[in-house]
C-alpha cells in the first residue's frame, strides 16, 4: 500500500521539476534588477570641483570654480540635443521655484539654442556655464546628459546622479543627499 | 484631443480585457454558458479599442503633435511620412502597442475560428489570452504611457528618429517579429486551456498545431529581416551578431522550432503529451523573457529612460505569475503517468525526439551564455560577456548532429521502420551526393575547401529524403484529383521549410569560408582587387537628404574590364540629432554580394578609411529563412485543420494514413 | 526487456547522450570566449590579466588620438579618471567614436602595458546612454528599435 503511494506519487515530483528550475533563475532574474547597473564609479566624489574659468551663458562674462563655492548646489549638465533634458526641466524649475540653487553647464553645444531653449520652456538655473568643448564635463568625468552632482558650500562634490532626476527619485533619495549637504558644512 | 481619445481607448481596452480574463474564465467554471458566450464579442472589444488607440498615435506622428512627449522625442517635422508612420513603433512605448494591436488581432482571429470548438475549451482559450493582454495593457498604462504630454511648453521641433530606424528594413522588421513572438501565446493559452480541463489528447494538439505553425513561420521571417537589416544597415557586413537581443528572439524560435515537431508526434501518435505542453509553456515564457531582457535594461543596463526600474519590475512579476503560474497548473495537471504507446527506435517518432532533443538543448544553452553575465553579476564575480566563438562552438555541433536525422525524417514511417528500407531508399542517391559534394566545391573560383564540402554533403542528404519522399508520394498517380489529395499543403509546408533549412546551411557555410574582407585607408584613384572584383574608388561628393547631409563615395567596379556596378556608400550626419551614420553601398547577386562601407576620413589628402567585402551566397541564408518561414505559415492551410473536430481520427483522410504525413 | 521499458531506455539514453554532449561543448566554449570587463585603473594595479581577451572601457583622453599616415592604426589613451591606458588598434574605428567620448574596447593587454584591441564599441549619447560598460553599441543600437 505505502509502496503504491510513493510509486505515484514520485512521477508527479518530477512535473515540478521545471517550476522549481524557473523560480530560481526568476530569483536571480530579480536580483539582477535591484543590481543598479547605473552605479557608474565615479572618481570625482569627495573631491574639489575641479578649475575652470568659462563664459556664462547670459552674457559670455567669465566665471570661475571659486564663484560657485560658498553654498550647497546642484550642478545640472545640459544639451539642447539631449532629448532626456526636455523630460527633466520641468522638475527643475519646480526645484529652482523651492529655492535650491542649481548652476547650469550647457554641454558641447551651440549658444544661440542654448538661449532659446531657455527662453522658452523657462529657466531654472542660476547661471549657466558655457562648455562648448566639452572641457568641463570631461574633468567631471561626465559621459553625457543629463547628470547633476551635488556640490557642499566648500566646494567639494558629494554625489553623482546619472540620467533624469523626476519627483520620485528626489524624493526618495536625492533629496536626503541635499539636506545632507547642508548639514555636512554646519 | 486625439492623443486623449487615444488614451481613453487604452483604458477601455483594458477595462474590457479584465472583463475578458475574468468572466468568461470564471464562467466555464461553473457551466455558465452565457459567461462564456461574451468571450468572443468581448476579444473583438478588445481589439477595437486597441486599434483605434493605435490610429490616434499613429495620427499624432503623422500631424507632427509635439506636445505628446513621445512625439517629440521620436519624430521630427523633416522626417519623411513613411518614417513618421514607423517612428510609432521605433520606441518603447510604440512598440508595446503593436505588441498589444497585434496580440489582440491574433486574440480575434481565435475567436472567430475557434468558434466550433468545444464552448468550454474556446472560452478558456479567450480568457487566457485576455489575462496575457491585461497584463500588457497595464504595463503600458502604468510604466510606459505613450500619450503623455509635454505641457505647458510644447517644444519647436522633434528630436528626430534614430537614424538607424530610418529604414524599410525596421519599418517592416517589428510588425512581422511581434506576429511570431506573440503569436506563441496562442498555443501557450491552448496548452493551458487543455491542462485546465486534464484532456491532452490529439484533439487538442490538433487544434493548436495551425496557429503554431503559423507564428512560427512569421518569427522566422521576423529574424530574418533583421538579420538582413543589420547586414545592410550597421556597416559591417556581418549578418548575424550573438547580442543579447538577437539571442532573445532566436531562443523562442529554438523552441518553437521544436514545439512544431513534437505537436506532430502528439496530433498523429498521442505521444509526447505533457512533454508537448511543456514546450509550449516554455516557448511562450521565452518570449516573455526576451521581452523582459531587452525592455528591463538588465542586459543592457540602464539607458535613456530606464532610470525608472519600476518597469523592468512590472515585466518581471507579470513574467513570474504567467509562466509560474503555467507551470504549477502543469505540476498539477499534466499526466503523471507515461503514455502506454510503443514504438520502434527505427521511427518517426524517434527521429522527431531527437529533434526535440537537440533544439531543447541548443535554445538552453543559448539560454545559458546569454543569461551568464547577468548571474555573475548578481554573484559579484564580475562583468563578464559572452562572445560570439561560445555560441558559435556551442550551437554548430548541435545543428550538424541534426542534419543525419533530419534527411531520414520525411521518409521515416510512424511507429516501426526498418533501417534496411532507409538504406534502400537512400544508399544511390548518397553516392551521387557525395559526388557532388567533392565536384561542386572545384566549380567555383576558390580552391577546394573541406567545410564547403561537407556543407553540400549536409544539404545534399536533406534534399534526398526530401526528393525520396515526394517520389514516393507521386508514384502511381493517374489524375491531378488524386495528385491534389497527396500533395497536402502540409506536406508542401515541410517539403519548403526543409529545403528552406539546407538553402540556409549551404549560404551560412559559403559566407563564413569564402568571403574576402579588407579594412584600408584609399585615396580617391585608389583600386583594390577581391576575388577577381576590382573597386576604383573614384572620388567623394556631397550630398544632400531630405533631413542629411551626406559625403558619398563613389566605388567602380569592374571584372575583366568590364563595369559590374557603380556602388554610392554614404556617411550621413543626421541635421537634428547631429548623429553620424554609415551607409553601405551594396551590389546584391544571387551569388554574391559587393559591399562597400565608408570609415572616417584619414589624413588631410582626402583619404578615406574604407571597408571592402566580397560575400558570397550570403543572400542564400535570407533566402532559405523566406522558404522556412512561408513552409511553416503554408502548413496551417491543410484540409485537416478546417475545423471539423468530430471523430478526430477516424476522419484522417486516406493519403495521410498511407503517408504519414508532414510535421 | 520488455518493450516499454526498451523505448524508455532509449529516450533515457539519448537524452543523456545530447546533454552531457552539450555540457561538454559549453564548458569547452566558456574556456576561451567569456572576457571579463575591467576599468583602466584595474589594468594600471595589475589587477586585469595580460595575455587572454578582456574588455576596458572608459572615455577617450582628449588630444590622445594618433593616427599613423598610411594605414588605418590608431592609438588612444582611454581613462577612467584614476589611472589612463594606451590602445592600438588597427581598422575602422565606429561612427560615433570620438576623443570625450566612451568607449569599450576588446582586446589583450600586452606586456608592456599597452592594450592591442581587435574591436572597438563607441556609446551613444545623443540621449543618455551612460556606458555601463558590459554594452555593446550593436545592443544599444537595437534597443533604441524598441523590441
Amino acid at each position: 500500500m505505502n509502496q503504491m503511494k510513493i510509486e505515484s506519487l514520485q512521477p508527479r515530483l518530477r512535473l515540478f521539476i521545471p517550476l522549481v528550475l524557473f523560480t530560481l533563475i526568476a530569483v536571480f532574474l530579480f536580483r539582477a534588477l535591484s543590481l543598479n547597473p547605473a552605479s557608474i564609479p565615479s572618481a570625482m566624489i569627495g573631491r574639489s570641483l575641479p578649475e575652470f574659468e568659462l563664459p556664462v551663458l547670459e552674457n559670455e562674462r567669465l566665471t570661475n570654480n571659486a564663484d560657485l563655492i560658498g553654498r550647497s548646489i546642484l550642478i545640472n549638465v545640459w544639451a539642447t540635443w539631449c532629448a532626456a533634458c526636455v523630460i527633466e526641466h520641468p522638475f527643475l524649475m519646480r526645484l529652482a521655484d523651492s529655492g535650491i540653487p542649481i548652476y547650469g553647464v550647457n554641454y558641447k553645444d551651440q549658444v544661440v539654442g542654448a538661449r532659446k531653449w531657455l527662453s522658452d520652456y523657462g529657466d531654472p538655473y542660476v547661471t549657466n556655464i558655457i562648455d562648448q568643448h566639452g572641457k568641463l564635463g570631461f574633468d567631471l568625468g561626465v559621459y553625457g546628459a543629463p547628470e547633476t552632482f551635488f556640490v557642499d558650500a566648500n566646494g567639494i562634490i558629494q554625489y553623482r546622479h546619472v540620467g533624469i532626476i523626476n519627483e520620485d527619485i528626489w524624493t526618495s533619495k536625492l533629496a536626503r543627499l541635499y539636506s545632507g549637504l547642508e548639514e555636512g558644512v554646519k | 484631443m486625439i492623443p486623449e481619445l487615444g488614451h481613453f481607448a487604452l483604458i477601455m481596452a483594458f477595462v474590457l480585457s479584465i472583463a475578458l480574463f475574468l468572466i468568461p474564465l470564471a464562467g466555464s467554471f461553473v457551466s455558465n454558458s452565457g459567461a462564456m458566450h461574451l468571450a468572443d464579442s468581448l476579444a473583438v472589444g478588445v481589439f477595437v479599442f486597441i486599434a483605434i488607440s493605435f490610429g490616434c498615435l499613429s495620427h499624432a506622428f503623422l500631424t507632427d503633435d509635439f506636445s505628446v512627449r513621445l512625439v517629440s522625442s521620436h519624430s521630427n517635422s523633416l522626417l519623411p511620412p513613411m518614417y513618421k508612420l514607423s517612428a510609432v513603433w521605433g520606441n518603447h512605448e510604440g512598440s508595446l502597442l503593436l505588441w498589444l494591436l497585434i496580440l489582440s488581432g491574433w486574440m480575434v482571429c481565435v475567436a472567430i475560428s475557434c468558434r466550433s470548438l468545444p464552448l468550454v475549451f474556446s472560452a478558456r482559450v479567450l480568457s487566457i489570452l485576455g489575462g496575457i493582454s491585461t497584463g500588457f495593457l497595464s504595463f503600458s498604462l502604468f510604466t510606459s504611457n505613450p500619450y503623455e504630454r509635454l505641457l505647458p511648453s510644447i517644444p519647436a521641433d522633434g528630436s528626430d528618429l534614430n537614424p538607424l530606424l530610418q529604414d524599410i528594413g525596421l519599418i517592416i522588421h517589428p510588425p512581422i517579429l511581434y506576429m511570431g513572438y506573440v503569436g506563441f501565446a496562442v498555443p501557450f493559452a491552448f496548452a493551458l486551456s487543455a491542462l485546465m480541463q486534464g484532456r491532452l489528447d490529439a484533439a487538442w494538439a490538433r487544434w493548436s498545431r495551425p496557429w503554431t505553425n503559423i507564428a512560427w513561420g512569421f518569427l522566422t521571417l521576423g529574424i530574418m529581416l533583421g538579420s538582413w537589416w543589420a547586414y545592410y544597415e550597421l556597416g559591417w557586413g556581418g549578418w548575424w551578431f550573438w547580442d543579447p537581443v538577437e539571442n532573445a528572439s532566436f531562443m523562442p524560435w529554438l523552441a518553437g522550432t521544436a514545439l512544431v515537431h513534437s505537436l506532430a508526434v502528439t496530433e498523429k501518435r498521442g505521444l509526447f503529451k505533457s512533454w508537448t505542453v511543456l514546450l509550449a509553456i516554455f516557448t511562450f515564457s521565452l518570449s516573455l523573457l526576451g521581452t523582459f531582457l531587452v525592455r528591463s535594461g538588465v542586459l543592457t543596463s540602464v539607458h535613456a529612460f530606464a532610470s525608472d526600474p519600476s518597469r523592468g519590475l512590472f515585466i518581471l512579476i507579470f513574467l513570474f505569475l504567467v509562466v509560474g503560474g503555467s507551470l504549477c497548473l502543469y505540476a498539477f495537471r499534466a499526466p503523471a503517468v507515461a503514455s502506454r504507446i510503443g514504438f520502434n527506435l527505427a521511427s518517426r517518432e524517434s527521429l522527431l525526439l531527437f529533434n526535440n532533443v537537440i533544439f531543447l538543448v541548443a535554445s538552453l544553452t543559448i539560454l545559458f551564455g546569454t543569461l551568464f553575465p547577468l548571474f555573475m553579476d548578481v554573484l559579484g564575480k564580475g562583468k563578464y560577456s559572452v562572445g560570439p566563438p561560445y555560441f558559435n562552438i556551442v550551437f554548430l555541433p548541435l545543428m550538424a548532429l541534426l542534419i543525419p536525422f533530419m534527411g531520414l525524417g520525411p521518409i521515416a514511417r510512424w511507429k516501426e521502420d526498418r533501417i534496411r528500407s532507409w538504406q534502400e531508399q537512400l544508399s544511390t542517391p548518397v553516392i551521387a551526393v557525395i559526388i557532388c559534394s567533392l565536384v561542386f566545391p572545384l566549380m567555383g573560383k576558390d580552391s577546394f575547401n573541406l567545410w564547403i564540402a561537407l556543407s553540400i554533403l549536409l544539404a545534399g542528404w536533406i534534399l534526398i529524403g526530401l526528393l525520396r519522399s515526394l517520389f514516393d508520394r507521386l508514384r502511381g498517380i493517374r489524375s491531378i484529383t488524386t495528385l491534389v489529395g497527396r500533395l497536402t499543403p502540409s506536406y508542401i509546408g515541410m517539403f519548403l521549410a526543409h529545403c528552406g533549412f539546407a538553402i540556409s546551411l549551404l549560404g551560412i557555410v559559403v559566407t563564413q569560408q569564402n568571403s574576402q574582407e579588407y579594412d584600408l585607408k584609399m585615396l580617391p584613384g585608389d583600386s583594390k582587387t577581391l576575388s577577381g572584383y576590382t573597386f576604383l574608388f573614384a572620388g567623394v561628393r556631397s550630398v544632400n537628404g531630405p533631413n542629411f547631409l551626406a559625403e558619398e563615395a563613389i566605388f567602380e567596379v569592374t571584372t575583366e574590364g568590364k563595369l559590374v556596378s557603380t556602388l554610392l556608400p554614404q556617411k550621413r550626419r543626421y541635421l537634428s540629432s547631429d548623429s553620424i551614420m554609415t551607409e553601405a553601398g551594396i551590389d546584391a547577386g544571387f551569388w554574391r554580394d559587393l559591399y562597400v562601407a565608408m570609415g572616417e576620413p584619414v589624413g588631410s589628402e582626402g583619404a578615406w578609411a574604407i571597408r571592402l567585402h566580397y560575400k558570397p551566397m550570403v543572400r542564400w541564408i535570407w533566402l532559405g529563412a523566406i522558404f522556412i518561414g512561408i513552409g511553416g505559415i503554408f502548413t496551417a492551410f491543410d484540409k485537416r485543420y478546417r475545423y471539423r473536430y468530430e471523430n478526430l481520427v477516424t476522419n484522417e483522410s486516406n493519403e495521410d494514413r498511407k503517408f504519414a504525413a508532414a510535421p | 526487456m520488455h518493450p516499454a521499458r526498451r523505448q524508455r531506455l532509449g529516450v533515457v539514453l539519448i537524452v543523456v547522450f545530447f546533454s552531457s554532449l552539450a555540457i561538454g561543448l559549453v564548458m569547452y566554449a566558456m574556456r576561451g570566449n567569456i572576457n571579463l570587463f575591467y576599468p583602466p585603473s584595474e589594468v594600471i594595479a595589475g589587477i586585469a590579466p595580460q595575455g587572454k581577451a578582456i574588455r576596458i572601457g572608459g572615455m577617450v583622453e582628449d588630444k590622445s588620438v594618433q593616427r599613423s599616415t598610411d594605414s588605418l592604426k590608431v592609438k588612444f589613451v582611454i581613462t577612467d579618471f584614476q589611472a589612463s591606458v594606451e590602445v592600438i588598434y588597427d581598422g575602422i574605428l565606429p561612427d560615433l567614436f570620438g576623443e570625450g567620448q566612451g568607449v569599450v574596447v576588446l582586446g589583450v593587454l600586452g606586456s608592456d602595458g599597452r592594450f592591442i584591441a581587435n574591436e572597438v564599441l563607441a556609446k551613444h549619447d545623443e540621449n543618455y546612454m551612460p556606458p555601463e560598460i558590459a554594452d555593446s553599441l550593436k545592443m544599444s543600437k537595437k534597443i533604441s528599435a524598441g523590441y
